[in-house]
């Protein structure tokens, strides 16, 4: 076994965790089974424990850590601030080490998905393009038809009717490198598209790209970008990650950009951690820091220099808010996208109930644990058709999709700031 | 030959009732409270007074202790395992058995979350008052073995003054039933207090019948800020001899108002010595006028400034700096302390300023913050449990404390409990015979010291 990053770890993290209980209700695995194992300072215990080398790094364990959602919901709960990120992603990464739970399925899965297309963006844009050509010129249909699909694996049968819409045009294809607003620019900002948000949001990034400009930003969109590092971190590829995260400083000249916006809340959430992840580089440290200060998430950098106030969206909406964790209990960005929303005049903004509650998309989580993802998915499902709301509002790809798998086409889900781009447009065009 | 205990079990119980793992038990090894833990043998998942019946027989028979457990919340080590011993978690007996809108009680098992009782009786107009701080996951049932106190002490009482019976298993494995729903009743001894604050080494408590009042309509907070912790413990006693009873009456010290504004920002200045949380409830009238001579009182008691809030966004603003004590003091050092020395209501200001010159002769830092109106202290010091001369330091320091506590006519815990965390302090407080007393209670409800030994006491 190679050394434990549990053990080698600051011990002070471990140790910040006095297991008052009050992590409990806010855990969606401790109130699915009210088992301590499954909470999140059974989870620190257990981590505590094989960094004591009192407890062998086993399958129990790697599976207690595949069966917590990463939600960070026991972060915003925790008196005593204990970082569990950093221990979960250190546990994650030695489970990996140490081929805890490696089989060949496994392996391949994460050899495609990890190692290969989240690495490459021309090539995941690419497999991008070959799914739109699938699902847009017919032959979805046909092969559904045809009954092929049953030759398939079992998984991969069970995610074809899962896949996202892939958008006709990418991000590149309609936001330009490099884009000013009509008067002298308040600001210079660069954007950040996301990997899978690319594919299946890009007109989310455009929307972005039109708030930034309405609100006096010059903003800079690199076309070529590379994946935060976050499914990698989450999944206990530490290098990787790391690999991604230098990747990204050096393609920025950080002093001349005042911030680098992220308007997904599980990117933006790993962004800001750069400087955790590089500690030990001694080159990228303090660029780190740098970068770490300038990321803001796109709802916190609007309230941050004030947001020209829009004007209402084309037709009057009742609107409800699901927080991301990532955004919510990762970044602590909470009030921000209400106060966005709120700001629309004929946006009627409805309270959602245990809006703080995971929705079981959790980054790749309801591939892995489709079970939990299910049951968290109907709870939010159910909680967001109580609010009677036409629109469901969400800053983050992945719960995008998990909501929308299942609310749609009944409730449609809007991310806050194409609802703040609709409003500023419809002001314009009245005007 | 005899099976193990986690095989023995599984004749009793089906299987999902019963852990046993390692990574089950290392988890089952700690409750709320900092540095204390003990691998069990077993965890048992009892869902009926029959299980916990038939679990007792079989320790008894084998000689096993067994500790009961709720969430895990308690802050003095009550519901640390034996060794080699069984947990008896009592969260899946989580029923509401009956509510009685006619008597205004209501009957429960233990494992219910306390703030689910209060959910429920809300939607009649009424409140449970006991509010420990860990309400949204404590368990009813560890707040009667604990006898919790919580912010509403001073106006409303603790635990006990809410139970008015209950059904509990001895450790030979009968079932009793204690108390009714009458106000009156002097019929035998009252023996259900005898296990309201037991911590779980008399009986296991299988239903609890509570008390429940009048929720009140109204309610107002204020904010004083106070230059000396002096005038702000005058401005205190002026209140109660004004017959006036607040709800909330707490207060922070400067050490802990400095974390919070750190931690919170509360807005508020970091040089007062002593700040007070004051919240009036009941019928608005009353309310009104309370709230008047209230603020009336603080104006002639040297308050530096006072704040009264118009509405509930304010009111939760103003409680901020209370309600985020601890959770800005824990973040600060690896181990949290947390104390729960209570005095004589009229001593509370000399206590405080004692427990800074302990924090200033040890070296430590401590911060204090908790209940102005029962006199109930919340000493938090902050150290960590590797250096161990700071730890040295630390028990010095609180030898001190109770020491002083008990000199001004106060008790060593005033809601957390003595498990495991203050037994060595115990018989300071119980002097002459009662100590023994004590003992021989203990034996005789349980001859062969199996319900959570080595808690409290040593018989």
């Amino acid at each position: 076994m190679s050394k434990l990053r549990l053990a080698e770890m600051d011990y002070s993290v471990l140790q910040q965790c006095m297991h008052c209980g009050m992590c409990l209700p806010s855990c969606p695995t401790y109130n699915t089974t009210g088992l301590e194992r499954n909470s999140p300072r059974g989870r620190i215990a257990l981590m505590r424990s094989i960094a004591d080398g009192e407890l062998e790094l086993k399958e129990a364990f790697a599976e207690e850590m595949n069966y917590c959602l990463g939600c960070l919901a026991c972060t915003s709960a925790c008196p005593a601030g204990v970082e569990y990120a950093s221990l979960f992603e250190a546990s994650r990464a030695d489970i990996e080490e140490n081929r805890i739970l490696d089989t060949s399925e496994r392996r391949f899965w994460r050899w495609i998905t990890i190692r290969t297309l989240f690495l490459h963006p021309r090539l995941l844009r690419l497999t991008g393009r070959a799914l739109w050509i699938y699902q847009n010129l017919g032959l979805e249909k046909l092969v559904r038809a045809s009954g092929i699909l049953k030759l398939l694996p079992k998984k991969l049968r069970e995610l074809e009717p899962l896949a996202p819409r892939i958008r006709e045009s990418f991000t590149h294809e309609l936001v330009a490198e490099s884009e000013s607003p009509p008067e002298k620019p308040r600001y210079r900002v660069a954007l950040l598209t996301g990997c899978v948000q690319d594919l299946i949001l890009s007109e989310l990034n455009r929307d972005t790209a039109d708030v930034l400009l309405v609100n006096g930003c010059e903003v800079l969109t690199l076309p070529n970008q590379a994946c935060c590092g976050s499914l990698h971190s989450h999944n206990g590829e530490e290098e990787l990650a790391k690999q991604l995260a230098r990747k990204n400083i050096d393609s920025y000249d950080l002093e001349n950009v005042d911030a680098i916006i992220s308007n997904a809340g599980g990117c933006g959430s790993h962004l800001k951690r750069y400087a955790h992840l590089l500690s030990n580089d001694s080159e990228y440290a303090n660029k780190a820091k740098t970068w770490d200060s300038k990321v803001k998430d796109i709802h916190e950098w609007l309230c941050e220099i004030g947001f020209c106030p829009p004007g209402p969206l084309p037709v009057a909406k009742q609107v409800t808010y699901h927080p991301s964790c990532h955004l919510n209990h990762g970044q602590g960005v909470r009030q921000q996208p209400v106060e966005i929303l709120k700001a629309i005049p004929n946006l009627t903004l409805v309270p959602l109930t245990d809006a703080d509650t995971c929705c079981g998309s959790a980054g790749i989580y309801n591939l892995t644990q489709p079970e939990q993802a299910g049951q968290l998915q109907s709870q939010k499902a159910s909680h967001i058709r109580d609010t009677r709301s036409d629109i469901v509002a969400t800053a983050n790809p992945g719960c995008h999709l998990q909501i929308q798998n299942a609310v749609f086409p009944k409730i449609e889900v809007r991310h806050p700031i194409s609802l703040l781009a609709e409003a500023y447009r419809n002001c314009a065009i009245s005007d | 030959m005899v099976a193990p205990i986690p095989q023995a079990l599984e004749s009793l119980l089906s299987p999902e009732q019963i852990l046993s793992s390692a990574e089950d038990l290392i988890v089952y090894g700690y409750d709320g409270t900092a540095g204390l833990k003990q691998r069990p043998l077993a965890v048992v998942f009892p869902e009926s007074a029959e299980d916990v019946s038939k679990v007792l027989r079989l320790a008894a028979e084998r000689d096993i202790p067994v500790t009961t457990r709720g969430s895990g919340t308690g802050l003095s080590g009550g519901s640390i395992p034996s060794e080699n011993g069984i947990v008896l978690c009592l969260q899946r007996m989580n029923k509401i058995l009956e509510f009685d809108t006619a008597n205004l009680t209501i009957l429960v098992e233990p494992g219910v979350v306390t703030e689910t009782i209060n959910q429920a009786v809300s939607k009649e107009g009424l409140l449970y008052p006991p509010d420990p701080g860990s309400m949204k996951i404590s368990t009813i049932g560890g707040n009667v073995a604990n006898n919790s106190g919580g912010l509403r002490g001073l106006k409303y009482g603790v635990t006990r003054d809410y139970v008015m019976g209950m059904q509990a298993v001895l450790p030979n494995g009968e079932t009793i039933w204690l108390g009714n729903k009458c106000v009156k009743d002097v019929a035998g001894y009252n023996l259900k207090d005898l296990f309201i604050g037991s911590e779980g080494t008399l009986g296991v408590i299988t239903q609890i019948l509570l008390k429940l009042v009048p929720r009140p309509v109204a309610r107002r907070t204020m904010l004083a800020l106070f230059d000396s912790m002096e005038d702000a413990a005058a401005a205190v006693s002026k209140i109660i001899a004004a017959k006036i009873i607040p709800c909330t009456l707490e207060f922070v010290d400067r050490f802990t108002l400095q974390c919070v504004e750190d931690f919170a920002q509360a807005g508020l200045p970091t040089d007062c010595e002593a700040v007070l949380l004051i919240e009036t409830d009941g019928h608005p009238a009353q309310v009104e006028e309370e709230a008047e001579q209230i603020q009336n009182i603080l104006a002639q008691s040297n308050a530096r400034e006072t704040k009264t809030a118009k509405n509930e966004e304010e009111a939760n603003q103003l409680a901020t700096a209370r309600r985020s004590a601890f959770a800005a003091l824990a973040r600060i050092r690896p181990t949290t302390i947390l104390e729960d020395v209570t005095v004589p209501r009229d001593k509370l200001a000399e206590m405080i300023r004692f427990v800074q010159k302990t924090a200033e002769k040890h070296d430590l830092k401590i911060a204090s913050f908790g209940h102005f109106g029962d006199g109930n202290l919340h000493p938090t010091i902050l150290a960590d449990e590797r250096d161990a001369d700071e730890m040295k330091r630390v028990h010095q320091a609180l030898e001190d404390l109770f020491e002083k506590t008990l000199e001004l006519g106060g008790t060593i815990t005033g809601e957390h409990g003595v498990g495991l965390a203050k037994k060595a302090h115990l018989h300071d407080q119980y002097q002459d015979y009662s100590y023994t007393l004590l003992k021989q209670i203990k034996k005789t409800l349980d001859p062969q010291n199996l319900l959570n030994p080595g808690k409290t006491f040593d018989v």
